[in-house]
């Protein structure tokens, strides 16, 4: 499908079909020219959260420069799911690259980075505490409101809360769970430099377009090899290169929280196969109508969800912004 | 121009850091079509109006109707103060 035909499909999935074989040379082919000659490093790191999006990467690092020019991290902490970390030591063990552990909560835990989550935590929820797990879930704009954040916790004894948060709240536990990216950034140029690799930024496009990702978190990176693609087509990719049925099948979680927290509840307005045509649909230009239809919801909801993506592309642009200076 | 809205317009002018263009803005101006507040933006303004007026902004009251504009916050308020 070419971009000017695009108004003539109905708004299905097949919208985002592509050639993945092509795609994967396209992407192999780049990668093997930039890293050497822009970036003049000689192999790639790459961490990998057990999640679709660093498996495709991993996966492409190694079509374009063979298992041993691709150095794999492995960075869980408290928080990570055990599933997220096993599936990314099958990973390292299908790609036979070269790798890392290494476990981050001691260090978070010298940052401050829990202890700084849970005070802010607990001036939501007095009580809250050791034993507790929770997640932030985004809220409101699909029903017509306003996006506001809120805290869901569940103590030791099993009992629900789920509170609004206030801005002074929600910044600070952001700013303390930001530490897991940073320090996770911080790994992997530790280990470019040992070994005089370039870093991969693992973002979707869904990720880099609407700025889900953290500054010099997980947004840095030399090269973003799969930023173009919508999440649909991460997975097909991930397929067409034979990666495990076990992380193609993965629901895309933040692993940040200890609750488990769907991107879609931490995010985006909508779970990532229908935010991907809502993205495809507004890049294209498709009128709210023609969105409802392909999402079988109403035309104010098609609406909402255009008014939030242009809403977080105004967030993404600091996010994305390089330091100014004077001229 | 009514108290309630003196108070708002001053507190987005200082809180928000906004510059003379931006705080040419009538009283009936959507804040969002003129990208004045984002949604972080509104909680702060949630938060101040719960404060400032003595209210308690209920989670379905998060509503453009209720806090899109200076019109808007001035009724949403003189409601919820009455009610």
């Amino acid at each position: 499908m070419t971009p000017h035909m695009a108004g003539k499909q109905s708004l299905t999935s097949d919208v985002l079909a592509l050639d993945e074989a092509a795609e994967i040379e396209r992407i192999a082919a780049w990668m093997r020219d930039v890293v050497p000659s822009s970036l003049r490093r000689r192999g790639v790191v790459v961490a990998m959260s057990g999640g679709i999006d660093s498996s495709c990467c991993a996966a492409l690092a190694v079509r374009a420069f063979g298992p041993s020019r691709v150095f794999g991290l492995l960075l869980p902490e408290r928080d990570s799911s055990a599933p997220s970390t096993a599936l990314g030591r099958e990973l390292v063990a299908h790609l036979g690259i070269a790798h890392a552990e290494i476990n981050l909560t001691t260090a978070l835990d010298a940052l401050g980075a829990y202890r700084d989550r849970d005070a802010a935590m607990a001036r939501a929820i007095p009580g809250y505490g050791e034993g507790w797990r929770s997640k932030i879930v985004l809220t409101g704009s699909l029903e017509g409101g306003i996006n506001h954040f809120r805290l869901v916790a569940h103590s030791p004894d099993g009992a629900a809360h789920d509170v609004r948060l206030g801005t002074r709240e929600y910044l600070e536990i952001v700013a303390a769970t930001n530490h897991k990216q940073r320090l996770r950034k911080a790994m992997e140029y530790h280990y470019a430099d040992r070994l005089h690799y370039a870093v991969i930024g693992t973002p979707n496009r869904l990720e880099y377009d609407q700025g889900f990702f953290v500054k010099n978190g997980d947004g840095a990176a030399d090269l973003k090899p799969i930023a173009h693609l919508y999440k649909t087509q991460v997975y097909a990719l991930a397929r067409a290169m034979g990666l495990p049925e076990s992380l193609c099948t993965t629901t895309p979680t933040t692993d940040t929280y200890s609750l488990a927290q769907g991107q879609d509840e931490f995010y985006f307005a909508l779970p990532y196969a229908q935010m991907d045509l809502a993205l495809w649909s507004h890049e294209n230009s498709r009128s709210a109508a023609d969105l409802a239809a392909g999402l079988h919801r109403t035309e104010t909801q098609a609406q909402a969800i255009y008014t939030d993506i242009e809403a977080k592309r105004r967030v993404a642009q600091y996010l994305h912004a390089t330091a100014l200076t004077l001229r | 121009m009514s108290s309630s809205k003196a108070l708002v317009r001053q507190f987005l002018s200082d809180h928000f850091l906004l510059d003379a263009e931006a705080q040419r803005y009538a009283d009936s101006d959507s804040f969002m079509a003129r990208h004045l507040l984002d949604s972080m933006g509104f909680m702060e303004l949630v938060a101040f109006l719960e404060e400032q007026f003595g209210i308690q902004v209920e989670d379905g009251e998060i509503v453009p109707a209720n806090l899109d504009s200076l019109d808007a916050i001035d009724a949403f308020v003189t409601r919820k103060r009455s009610a």
